[in-house]
């Protein structure tokens, strides 16, 4: 991309939403972090804050980083092999690129969901309990796991869909089932962030919309971080929004105020079309 | 080849067409389409038909030849071995020098040197794939795992057996026994186990593990709660290989241990055993006046033994793709 007279907008101003929360309001806390795949710097000093409790959506043109980031975000990119970072993650305070992190619990605090949904070849009751019984190490009593399954069914609104025939296959399941199960599994272990990878590209509307307004009904009990490549999408279900170009953060603002009033040149070009 | 028969390019084009088109009705036309229709065989369609008609017949020729064999050595066994089954074939030793009984303690004897050479080489060659599969990273190590698995491949089965003789019978002093013969012939069939297993295992969505290790799981809580589960069927058509290959080596277990007669069943794995594939080795070359359709028999027993072990494995794999959940 023809650049040069455009300042490096993450540098000149650290990237915050407009009404710079104070650093207990962020869930997730980004600070100068940079990630390479082997020889390929995939990251440029990337800063963010995900405010707690609100919904914040990532958008960017395909290989900007916006998956990358999200999975350095619950380590799962680590499983590579060829992967390097320097800066910090902090999820609730915490650094979690600190030595001494164990990986198990902060996935379970770090809820994720992929593009495609995937379920595991289990049924649907197993996959709701999936990381629950994990989480307490196989001892789990079947009354508490029928309530446990029942809360979190009823949370992804799929209980009245699926309640008589839990021990059926979960790869059976509509796509838009599948994806809300998978929303539904990681519930039970109460993770504080939710991370969302597309959650809606493999949906019809009609499923996108269901789940998008399933991610509305989740903000606030929990710090969701969506990736998204569906504008309108960003727009309708985001409380904040995060433009990412070549690795590098440009604008984070409201959302409604960066589909308004976008600050930089190049979010007012991807954001109405005009590459990207 | 089928040059005589009708053109099905052309004879599509024509009714697409409808049928009357006066282009068509000479062949060899030059370029159809310059005239303005659009779904003529031209004389470049003809000649790419006739050569597609060529390959699909070679190929359909070649796989039928594949089939000859099989169904020649089948017939002859069946043919000339068939009279020599009875009763007695398969449930009295060998008497009289070998001219008269059966096969009963090197048929014993076979199933105890696969169940042990198994017993040996599944737990060994499964555990090494799926630490290739699942574990390993691509560095010097793996490589030379790689590596040394595509030589153990390679290596003969003499080979084997002499390396079975020094390190099993001497070196470790089994003697020729059941123990030395089965890990030789573990140790020759380990590859096949690894690489198809590993191949099963890589099979298995990948998204199914950043699912699992994406909920907390551990590796090894991955690998044992979906991603084995999803492959039991896979592994098996492995262990399906091998017993196939096991049955059927007589090298290996000729300096090991397996020998020609001896009159009593193996009682442990320390015993000296009857083998069928040693049994028809000797019978069929060196043994005088065997009776013609003995030779046949034991073969046609060894055919049947690797078929009735394989349809059971078979049986099991088709059982466990139907609970298959994905």
């Amino acid at each position: 991309m023809a650049d040069g007279t455009q300042p490096r907008p993450a540098q000149a101003s650290p990237a915050g939403p407009t009404s710079t929360p104070d650093a207990s309001a962020a869930a997730i806390c980004v600070r100068d972090f940079n990630l390479w795949y082997g020889d390929f710097q995939a990251l440029f000093d990337v800063n963010l804050q995900v405010t707690r409790g609100k919904v914040t959506s990532l958008i960017g043109p395909s290989g900007c980083g916006k998956s990358t980031l999200l999975r350095s975000i619950n380590r799962i990119n680590e499983r590579l092999g060829y992967v390097r970072t320097s800066g910090a993650i902090e999820l609730l305070g915490q650094d979690i690129l600190a030595e001494g992190v164990e990986l198990t619990p902060l996935r379970r605090s770090v809820g994720m969901v992929f593009q495609r949904p995937n379920p595991l070849p289990l049924s649907i009751r197993d996959n709701v309990l999936f990381a629950y019984r994990l989480s307490k190490g196989g001892k789990t009593k079947r009354a508490d796991e029928d309530q446990v399954l029942q809360e979190a069914l009823e949370e992804v609104l799929l209980w009245d869909k699926v309640k008589d025939r839990l021990k059926r296959s979960a790869t059976a399941l509509s796509l838009e089932e599948q994806q809300k199960l998978c929303i539904a599994r990681l519930l039970p272990i109460k993770p504080s962030v939710l991370l969302m990878d597309e959650p809606c590209s493999a949906l019809d509307p009609k499923a996108t919309r269901a789940v998008e307004e399933l991610i509305w009904k989740l903000r606030g009990e929990y710090s969701i971080l969506i990736v998204t490549h569906n504008m309108a999408q960003a727009r309708r279900a985001s409380d904040e929004c995060i433009f990412m170009l070549m690795g590098e953060v440009v604008e984070h603002t409201a959302t409604g105020e960066m589909f308004v009033t976008p600050k930089h040149q190049k979010t007012a070009d991807y954001i109405e079309g005009r590459f990207g | 080849m089928t040059n005589e028969t009708e053109d099905p390019v052309a004879s599509a084009a024509r009714l697409v067409s409808g049928g009357d088109r006066v282009a068509d009705s000479a062949p060899g036309d030059q370029g159809g389409n310059q005239g303005g229709a659009l779904f003529t065989a031209t004389t470049l369609d003809r000649k790419n038909a006739r050569t597609e008609r060529g390959y699909h017949s070679l190929f359909l020729l070649m796989s039928i030849v594949l089939i000859l064999p099989v169904v020649a050595i089948l017939g002859l066994l069946i043919v000339r071995g068939g009279p020599a089954f009875s009763w007695e074939f398969f449930t009295e030793a060998p008497r009289a020098q070998f001219t008269e009984g059966g096969i009963f303690p090197a048929l014993v004897g076979t199933l105890w040197l696969v169940v042990v050479a198994l017993l040996a080489s599944v737990p060994l060659g499964v555990a090494a794939a799926i630490y290739l599969s699942e574990y390993a990273k691509d560095n010097a190590l793996t490589r030379l795992i790689n590596l040394a698995i595509i030589n153990l491949a390679g290596v003969p089965s003499i080979v084997h057996a002499l390396f079975g003789l020094g390190a099993f019978v001497l070196f470790f002093d089994f003697g020729t026994s059941i123990l030395a013969a089965s890990l030789t012939l573990a140790i020759m069939t380990l590859p096949v186990v690894i690489v198809s297993t590993r191949e099963t295992l890589q099979a298995v969505p990948q998204s199914f593990r950043m699912a699992c290790w994406s909920l907390g799981a551990t590796r090894w809580q991955t690998i044992r709660k979906v991603v084995l589960p999803n492959s039991v069927s896979g592994i098996l058509t492995g262990v399906i290989l091998e017993v196939s290959r096991t049955v059927g080596e007589t090298a290996p277990v000729m300096f090991t241990g397996a020998v020609l007669f001896t009159p009593f069943l193996p009682q442990g794995v320390l015993d000296e055993t009857m083998a069928m594939s040693l049994h028809l080795y000797m019978i069929a070359t060196v043994i005088p006046d065997v009776p013609p359709e003995v030779p046949y028999g034991v073969a046609l027993s060894l055919i049947l033994m690797v078929l009735v072990l394989n349809s059971a494995s078979i049986g099991f794999r088709v059982y466990l793709r139907g609970k298959k959940k994905w």
